[in-house]
């Protein structure tokens, strides 16, 4: 964007930021103090620890079990003791832990070999992981004449692995850049993530690292045939938040849903837990490349997409700072909104074209990701058409980054396979036909959309200063976020958070924060 | 009165469809469209549009014409009992009752599975259908799962709750039975019973079942929040609550 359309004040902008930054500054204090059971699942993950037990139950689970409140002093130690004591690979130590050796019982070797092992661990892991960006970064550039902009955005969710492939490389052949793989119901309130390929669930499929293997396979080969790298997408938000981060990592994944406050407000999961999982979470999505897409579009869904436009805005403020205290840069922020006002309200088309060129001018970098409608999509398939057309337009005039395709049927079924195909081909129509339009146009100074934005940003920073009186926890249990109420100590998770010891050991998150050249305690 | 579907003419019985075959795009594919849409009995069929969506599938525009009507007088329908939606049950507790109304609910027992009672009032709730939580005229609160029937009634009483919902998954060895009327023996022993609209649910919970144990409704397989809503909503306003 090269000068603004909407006469937006910068200082006002300035201030939104300053107040988020105040706003992150006493919840990034409390992250750095504590750590998750997440978080110690995910750091044996990146040493090696994999696979379950006899009753299914994750290595990385057992272990934290093991640890209890131990978990304090960080998991890495125990582990890595264990491989150095017992002279074993991690493969052949998952096995026996598997098999029931409690590796805290186990006498501790000189912490200095401890060390020496963790440091040979962390750089395997790091060098799997950038080997994947540079891979990504060599597909991504040599096709990058056949991708779409913004990218086109597609979902499949069959509950089957297998089956998924085939509808996922479907939609690759119709034209899709991005394919996200849905997951089935409930699996954000799992406190482990399953293990194996899976081919049975509910409204999606189960996220584990063997079936991200398999989709990335798969997205890699019909993305070799037609000549274009195909973005295979995930979701980083539930109990696994930082689990799933380094699945991701580790498979190569191109994107995962990853908000700094949904699984507080739309999941109830514990706010404690969640702040200090999506820091590590972000991190590890930062360090692999990966652009996280946040999920302000939900709170359109809940509230009044014209009344409460400002709170989409604040909450992009808010995860574009946690994002950044988390070493994420704005390039890899897909900061969320969606095209959900009501049809009847007259100029809405104005009001939702001010808001998404909002979102562009304020966070330039930012590959947005703009969301189709859904709440007023009915059984009429020929006004969905209709509404999809505009929603389609604003995203290509607004230079969106990615374009959730919608569905004519969305809210009747699960798409049939010609829906996806409808989808993609409105959008390509509307791209092409309206190619150049955003270069072309100015907007009427003091018109009703630069006077909409303005206004918008205006009870943004209200809103912001709202919070801010108090602190975001208690903002959030003062139902200041999508007009809900969450305690502080209540929802899923708050048992798994544990204060650091002094002598808290953790070389992956040490590691994570030099490379992402993290200060300690945000900013 | 016999009736058709309306073309552009009386009786012209035009309908439009489209649909997908599991076979490549080529003329072949347009024949085999064109016959099957034949042999479903319609005539003068027009394939008018035909798409590749993927190396083994076609989609397809058609126009045809059938000669099957209906008698429109002999056409019945039942009335069916219909559930208010998220904006017409907000509206009914705004307009009857006053206030904002508020529900507890809780997996009580040693159920463990809350996939049911978040299905219901978590705020994303479920399949597209709002939870109790994103209703602007309920306040809802989900305790989550193995609450104890005794805190479950102190935390109604301390939320000044309008109704009560208990979810129950496992029904091994009749366990949920059990626990449903250890919780109405209990609620009745507090002098509460008739103060809450008190509702069970689960997916092996029928609403007769539900009844004969002394709860005001049962909700299975099948129910969304909205049914859920309408039914407390209904229910304190029937009671004269205010």
């Amino acid at each position: 964007m090269s000068n603004s359309k909407l006469n937006l004040d910068v200082s006002k902008i300035a201030r939104a930021r300053e107040l988020s930054k105040q706003i992150a500054a006493p919840v990034s204090e409390y992250i750095d103090k504590h750590t998750t059971v997440a978080i110690e699942r995910t750091t044996l993950r990146m040493i090696g620890a994999d696979g379950v037990d006899n009753e299914g139950v994750p290595v990385p689970n057992k272990i934290v079990d093991q640890l209890g409140k131990n978990i304090s002093y960080g998991a890495t130690k125990y582990y890595v003791n264990a491989l150095l004591k017992k002279g074993l690979t991690p493969d052949e130590l998952n096995k026996e832990i598997g098999n029931g050796l409690d590796i805290t019982k186990l006498d501790f070797v000189d912490f200095s070999y401890i060390e020496e092992k963790s440091q040979e661990l962390v750089e395997q892991f790091a060098s799997r992981v950038k080997a994947n960006v540079a891979y990504r970064n060599e597909k991504v550039n040599k096709y990058k004449e056949k991708q779409n902009s913004p990218l086109l955005y597609l979902i499949v969710a069959t509950g089957n692995i297998y089956e998924d492939v085939k509808q996922a490389q479907a939609a690759a052949k119709q034209g899709a850049d991005i394919i996200a793989v849905i997951r089935t119901t409930g699996q954000s309130l799992l406190d482990f993530v399953p293990f194996g390929p899976t081919t049975e669930g509910f409204g999606g499929t189960y996220a584990t690292q063997e079936n991200f293997k398999i989709m990335r396979k798969a997205l890699d080969e019909v993305g070799e045939e037609i000549g274009k790298y195909i973005r295979l997408v995930n979701y980083c938000s539930g109990l696994c938040m930082p689990e799933i981060a380094v699945m991701g990592a580790l498979e190569r994944l191109d994107m995962m849903l990853n908000d700094s406050m949904y699984g507080i407000l739309f999941r109830d999961i514990n706010m404690y837990r969640t702040f200090v999982d999506q820091k590590f979470s972000r991190m590890i999505n930062s360090f692999a490349g990966i652009v996280i897409n946040s999920g302000e579009d939900n709170y359109l869904t809940t509230s009044d997409a014209y009344e409460k436009a400002y709170t989409v805005t604040a909450s992009q403020f808010i995860n574009e700072r946690f994002a950044f205290d988390s070493g994420l840069p704005q390039r890899l922020m897909g900061l969320g909104h969606a095209f959900e006002m009501n049809p009847q309200i007259k100029n809405g088309f104005l009001f939702e074209l001010a808001q998404a060129q909002m979102a562009s001018e304020i966070f330039p970098e930012a590959p947005l990701k703009y969301m189709p409608p859904t709440k007023y999509m009915t059984g009429d398939i020929f006004k969905g058409v209709a509404m999809n057309t505009l929603f389609n337009f604003i995203a290509k005039a607004t230079n969106q980054g990615i374009l959730l395709l919608g569905m004519l049927t969305e809210a009747i079924h699960t798409p049939f396979m010609q829906d996806r195909y409808l989808g993609v081909d409105n959008a390509k129509y509307v791209l092409n036909n309206i190619a150049d339009f955003a270069n072309d146009i100015e907007f009427k100074k003091d018109g009703i959309m630069q006077t909409r934005a303005q206004e918008v940003l205006d009870q943004t920073i209200e809103f912001l200063e709202e919070i801010n009186e108090n602190d975001l926890f208690t903002a959030i249990e003062n139902k200041k976020f999508a007009e809900v109420s969450r305690p502080k100590n209540g929802g899923k998770g708050l048992e798994g958070v544990a204060e650091k010891a002094d002598d808290y050991y953790n070389p992956f998150y040490t590691y994570l924060e030099k490379e992402l050249n993290i200060e300690k305690g945000g900013n | 009165m016999m009736i058709k579907p309306y073309g552009d003419t009386l009786n012209d019985g035009a309908i439009q469809m489209s649909f997908t075959l599991p076979v490549a795009h080529s003329a072949k594919a347009d024949e085999a469209a064109l016959l099957y849409i034949k042999k479903l009995g319609f005539k003068e069929v027009e394939i008018v549009h035909s798409h590749p969506l993927s190396d083994d599938f076609t989609f397809f525009v058609v126009y045809g014409k059938t000669d099957i009507s209906l008698d429109y007088d002999k056409v019945e329908v039942e009335e069916v009992e219909k559930s208010m939606d998220y904006y017409e049950v907000n509206d009914y507790i705004k307009n009857n009752i006053g206030r904002k109304i508020v529900v507890v609910g809780a997996c009580s027992g040693t159920d463990a599975h809350t996939v049911g009672i978040d299905a219901i009032m978590n705020m994303k709730g479920f399949d597209q259908h709002y939870g109790l939580e994103r209703y602007p005229q309920i306040d809802a609160y989900n305790l989550g799962a193995q609450i104890p029937n005794e805190d479950l009634i102190k935390k109604a009483v301390e939320l000044k709750a309008d109704a009560i919902l208990i979810s129950q998954i496992v029904t091994q060895k009749e366990v949920h039975i059990q626990n449903l009327t250890d919780f109405i023996e209990l609620l009745e022993a507090e002098g509460l019973r008739s103060k809450m609209v008190v509702i069970a649910g689960g997916p092996r919970i029928g609403n007769k079942l539900a009844v004969e144990l002394g709860y005001d409704a049962g909700f299975g397989r099948g129910t969304y929040p909205e049914n859920v809503a309408s039914f407390i909503a209904e229910k304190l306003h029937e009671r004269g609550i205010k």
